[in-house]
Formats: structure tokens, sequence, C-alpha cells
């Protein structure tokens, strides 16, 4: 039990990831995909993991479930989850936790759905891989999921294959089975990006729900900052597999201290005024690659200096913001 | 910035788009013991009639199945239309021939969502850029080689790129090689289909950009049809809203944002994701697009409508001016 209602509640966090790398040793050199990734998450928080395509962030959520192929490899860094280190921990244990403490959901429901089986086969599986229950029970708990994640008639769905539901059905069945053992931990690796906008905001609606009532903790992988600024508690944007920066949603969005953050939120759309220039970061992120030793936005970087071909390490400038930069931005730029 | 009295540069008028899925074996047995529905029908448009002036930008926008594709298509004239007419500069163009029809096809150029889908992987990008020309006998053979140039300089392309095939480029180099393919005709409207929509927002920032710079050195007119309301509402003029195959509103694009008047539209734009500076609550609106299979009766928005009233189920409203400029389809505006 703990006094005050602030979010940042000193309870133990739920995961902390601690200096995290996940290399793919190539014939063409080795692909440094997560380079140093640290954060933690508290019971019922929301992390946004913000950045491009190819920055890192999806594989930093699988190499926290464990499901980095080869020839990729977590060369090293710790998951804390509860009293264990994920990192090294026997694939068994891991299937334990995996669907049960920590789930995830995907893009592509197909992915996690199996298309000849029924919605309820694979809800009640769901249920009874992980603790004792009776067919009955377990269907029970299915038909609640189902209504929780706005599913009306939920004893047709479940009787349903996945083909014959729409693309927001299926999602929102995908992640009521990730929900559906009431896990710590939810991790969601784009779930929303394929969806029209009216299903997006249901889902996102819900999803918000499900961690305030259950207490679950989730990390939303997103390339959408707009999605992450009114749902998540707290940013960490990634650019070629580090952690550039990170603090409060509210504040990270109002006054950014890294430029590659401030230049993310200038080429928004509907962030600027209509019809004038937007505020475009010069060329792409480079390749992970064997990367060269400097900071890895520096070609991109208006307010690249000499320091900057020195790795810059991660400091706070103000308490509960991180940042990665020698020269961060400061109150009168970040707008 | 319209000229609201010269001819449109091209205009529908009562166009409509039927696909019919012609019936297998079992429901031409069916069909033969008379009991069978018939041929499955979808009225991919239904009845539309819209105009583009010269110069002006106009947003199509609607969620996916909606009819904005296949109407940017009948526009661009890469779908015959089931009935209706496409006007191009005040004339049939359906009943143009020779090289006036020719003429017309080539003033309207089309520009993809997925540039993997339509840039042919075997051709290299000055074969891509200067096929058009050629063929057309636009620019001769002995200048080709300095127009591709010059076209891909205009696009922002490095004209050292021209040797190289469609995968040695990024995502964002595509885009602008399917781009310049469109701008090496000449055209004077280009119908953009989700032009932007498969990019990285800082991508995406830099090709809206190249699109405003562009219209402003060549005078284009765009049809710029986008599931996202964020970037229809920094480059359009003028917004068109369909449902399900018709047109529920059409408004400047300043008016719409500010005073939108069917209750899709407000939906729409209270579900848009935007940079907030704190967390929201998601207000989504209920249910989900019907099958255009068989969509509702009367007013198709109405069994997700919160002001539906027993009129709407019955008669289709027609699409009325409310103001100057701004029109809706909505028995509501009836009084």
């Amino acid at each position: 039990m703990t006094v005050g209602t602030a979010p940042a509640s000193p309870l133990r966090p739920t995961l902390e990831v601690v200096d995290l790398k996940t290399y793919f040793h190539t014939r063409a050199g080795v692909v440094k995909a997560v380079d140093g990734v640290s954060f933690a998450l508290a019971p019922g928080e929301v992390l946004g993991l913000v950045g491009e395509s190819g920055c890192g962030k999806s594989m930093t959520g699988f190499s926290i479930i464990g499901l980095i192929d080869p020839p990729g490899r977590v060369v090293s860094g710790a998951v804390l989850f509860g009293s264990s280190n994920l990192v090294g921990m026997p694939e068994e244990e891991l299937r334990a936790l995996r669907g049960n403490r920590i789930s995830m959901i995907f893009q592509d429901p197909m992915m996690t759905l199996n298309p000849v089986l029924r919605v309820d086969t694979q809800m009640i599986e769901a249920v009874q891989a992980h603790r004792d229950c009776s067919r009955s029970a377990a269907l029970g708990l299915a038909r609640d999921a189902l209504a929780q994640m706005g599913i009306s008639a939920p004893e047709q769905r479940l009787r349903c294959y996945p083909h014959e539901l729409s693309g927001g059905m299926r999602q929102r069945v995908a992640i009521a089975i990730a929900f559906i053992n009431k896990p710590d931990l939810v991790i969601a690796d784009e779930p929303t990006t394929a969806l029209d906008v009216t299903i997006q905001a249901q889902i996102l609606h819900e999803a918000q729900e499900l961690c305030r009532r259950n207490g679950t903790a989730m990390i939303w992988i997103t390339h959408d900052l707009a999605v992450v600024s009114s749902l998540a508690d707290r940013v960490a944007v990634m650019y070629a597999g580090m952690i550039v920066e990170q603090g409060r949603a509210s504040e990270v969005i109002r006054a950014p201290l890294h430029p590659y953050t401030k230049g993310l939120l200038g080429s928004v759309p509907s962030a600027n005024r209509p019809g004038a220039r937007l505020a475009q970061i010069p060329g792409m992120m480079p390749s992970s690659l064997d990367p060269a030793p400097g900071c890895r936005f520096l070609g991109r970087c208006s307010r690249a200096a000499a320091e900057c071909s020195t790795m810059p390490a991660l400091t706070t400038p103000i308490p509960g913001r991180e940042v990665r930069c020698w020269r961060p931005l400061t109150a009168g730029q970040q707008s | 910035m319209t000229a609201a009295l010269s001819v449109p540069i091209v205009e529908a008028r009562d166009l409509s788009k039927r696909f019919v899925k012609d019936a297998d074996l079992a429901e031409r047995l069916v069909a033969r013991l008379g009991t069978g529905s018939g041929p499955r029908v979808v009225q991919a448009v239904d009845t539309v009639s819209l105009a583009v002036a010269r110069g002006e930008v106009v947003g199509l926008v609607g969620e996916s199945g909606c009819g904005k594709s296949t109407l940017g298509r009948m526009i661009a004239g890469l779908l015959q239309p089931s009935q209706g007419q496409v006007l191009f500069k005040g004339e049939d163009r359906a009943k143009l021939a020779g090289a006036e029809a020719k003429a017309a096809r080539l003033a309207v150029q089309m520009i993809f969502q997925d540039p993997y889908a339509s840039l042919n992987p075997r051709s290299r990008v000055e074969t891509i850029v200067g096929e058009a020309p050629l063929v057309h006998n636009l620019v001769p053979r002995a200048k080709l080689p300095a127009f591709v140039d010059e076209t891909l300089t205009r696009v922002g392309l490095d004209p050292g790129l021209k040797a190289r095939y469609p995968h040695q480029l990024s995502g964002g180099q595509r885009s602008r090689v399917g781009i310049a393919r469109a701008l090496a005709v000449s055209p004077e409207l280009l119908v953009c289909d989700e032009a932007v929509a498969a990019l990285d927002v800082s991508i995406q920032a830099q090709v809206l950009n190249l699109f405003m710079d562009l219209r402003e050195t060549f005078g284009l007119t765009y049809l710029f049809i986008s599931h996202d309301l964020g970037v229809v509402r920094h480059i359009s003029d003028r917004v068109v809203i369909m449902y399900l195959g018709r047109i529920v509103e059409v408004s400047p694009t300043l008016t719409l944002f500010e005073a939108p008047n069917h209750p899709y539209t407000r939906g729409l734009l209270a579900e848009l994701p935007r940079i907030s500076y704190e967390k929201r609550q998601f207000q989504p609106i209920k249910g989900e697009v019907p099958s255009p299979l068989d969509p509702p009766r009367g007013c198709h928005f109405h069994p997700r409508c919160p002001s539906a009233m027993p009129r709407c189920a019955i008669e289709v409203p027609a699409l009325k001016a409310i103001a100057p400029d701004h029109y809706s389809a909505c028995h509501l505006n009836a009084g």
C-alpha cells in the first residue's frame, strides 16, 4: 500500500530493461538493431515507444519477450520482470510467462490468430494453457473478454473463424486474448496502424480501459506521435537503435529536448498551420549496420557541432527527463 | 485562389461504379432452382458528382471501402464508370477520340500508395521515368537522358540514381520516382491515391513539401485521396468526405475543420489522432462501416449516427448547400 495517487508511485516497477543490446550477426557485418536501451515501467503505466521504421522499436519489444530469431541475439543487458531476468531464461519458463504474465499484440492479427481454429477454441486454449480451469469456465472468461473489448454479440463471434471477422474485429479478438489472463505486461506492436481511424479510436479506448482496470503495464510501439500523445503516460523516442529521449508524454511533446524529437513533431501535419511548409528533417535514418562512433543523428541534425562525433551519454538535464544529446534544446528553441 | 468561373479541369457527373461478382457453380445451380438471389453487386461509388477547378487541391477522405480510390481511378481514366460521365475541361471524355483522347489521358496522371506495386521491379529508374514521354513523342530520343535528369532533379532526386532498380532505393526515394514518372508527361491534374500513407513521418513531411512546391512551380491541380485527415487538412483547399460510396460532405478545408456539419464528419474529426499535451479519453463512434455488399437503406450512416431519426432509415438525404461552397447530405439540415 502506498500513500498518494501520483502515477509515478514508488511501487516496484513491473518491468526494468537495463542496457539491452540485440545484435544481428550477418555476413555483411553486425547490425546493432537495439543498442543499449534502458527503461522501467510501473504497474498500470503506458509507455509509448516511438520511432520510424528500422529504428529498433519492434526489436526492443521482441527482445523483451524473447522472440529474437537467429542471426539475431540479445548480446548483453537484462530484462528484469518480477524477480527474474528474462534474458537467458530457459525457453520452457519463458513459455509459461508468455500469454500469461506477458502478452504481445501484433500489427497483423492474423499473426496471432490461427486461421483454421474457431475463436472460442483459441481463447479457451489460451486460458487452459496457463491455469487449471474447466472448459465452460474458460468459455465464460472468453465471452467476458470479448464483451470488454466492445464486441457486440460475443456468443456469435466466439463461433466464428478469423476470416469471417472484419480487420478491426480480428484485432479486438487478438487484444482480448492478450488480456484474458490479466497479464502484468502487454507489449503492443503497432496494433492500430492498419485500421481505420474510427476503429483505431475504439481500440485505443478499450486498451486504455483494460490497463486502468487491471493495473496492466503496457508498451505501445508506434510510429505515430499523435496516438502516443493521447494514450501514453511516458514516451521513449528511439532513433537508430537507441533511446534518444524519454520522459512524461505531456512534457516531451510540449518541450522536446532532442533535435530529432522536435523534428518528428514538426513533421506531423496536424501540428502545423495548414499549408505551411512542414519542418522536415533532411535525409534519412542511417543503417544500423556497423554504425559510426558518433551521435547517430549527426548527419541530419541542424545543431551538430564538433563534440557530436563522439557518442553522447544519456543525461538528465531536467528531473524526470532523459536525453542523449550534447546540445539539448533549451526553453526558447523547443517549438 | 480557386477560379470559380472557369470551366473545371475535371468534373464527375452522377458517376457510379458497380462491381458484380459472377455467380459460381453452386450459386448458378441454386439460381436455376429459382431460389437464388442473383449475382452479388457492390455499389462502390453511387451517383457521385464532383468538380475540380484548375489549380485547386481537393482532398478526398473516407475509411477503407468507402469508394474513394474507385472514384479516383475513374477520374484518372483507369476504370470505366458503370454510369455517369467524366468531363475533362467541359467535354465528355468517353466521346473524345484520337489525339484529343490521348491528350486528355496524359493530362491526368496518378500516383499510387505502394511504390513496390506500381514501379516495375525490372526497370531502371531512367526507364520508368523516361518511357512514357518517349512513347508519346514528347521528348526526342536524343534529349531523353537530359530530360530524365531534369525530371529527377525536380522531385529532389539525385540524377546519379537513375541507373538503379526500385529495390535499390529507400521508401522515400521510391515514392519520388513515382512522382517523377507522373510529372514526366507534363500533367495538369495529379490523382494521388494515399501517396504518403506508407511513409514515415519525417519522409512524409518531405514528400508533402514537395507536392506543395510542385503545385506552385507548375500550377498543378491535385485530387488528394487519403484516409488521414491531418494530411488532408494540411494540403487541401477543399475537402470531400465519402461514406460507403456516397459523398456526405463537401466544404472548404477551414470551414470543415471549424464547423463540420455531417454527423459522420464530426465523428471523424473527434477521433482524429492529434498531438495533444495531455492524455485524453477516447469517445469513439459506435460500430463499424457496414459491408458495401449490403449497405443500410436510407442514409448509409444511420445505424451509427447519434442523431438518427426514423426518416433516415427510409430516405436517402440529398447533398444540399448549407452555406456557400459548403454541402452536406443530412436530413438534420432539412429543419
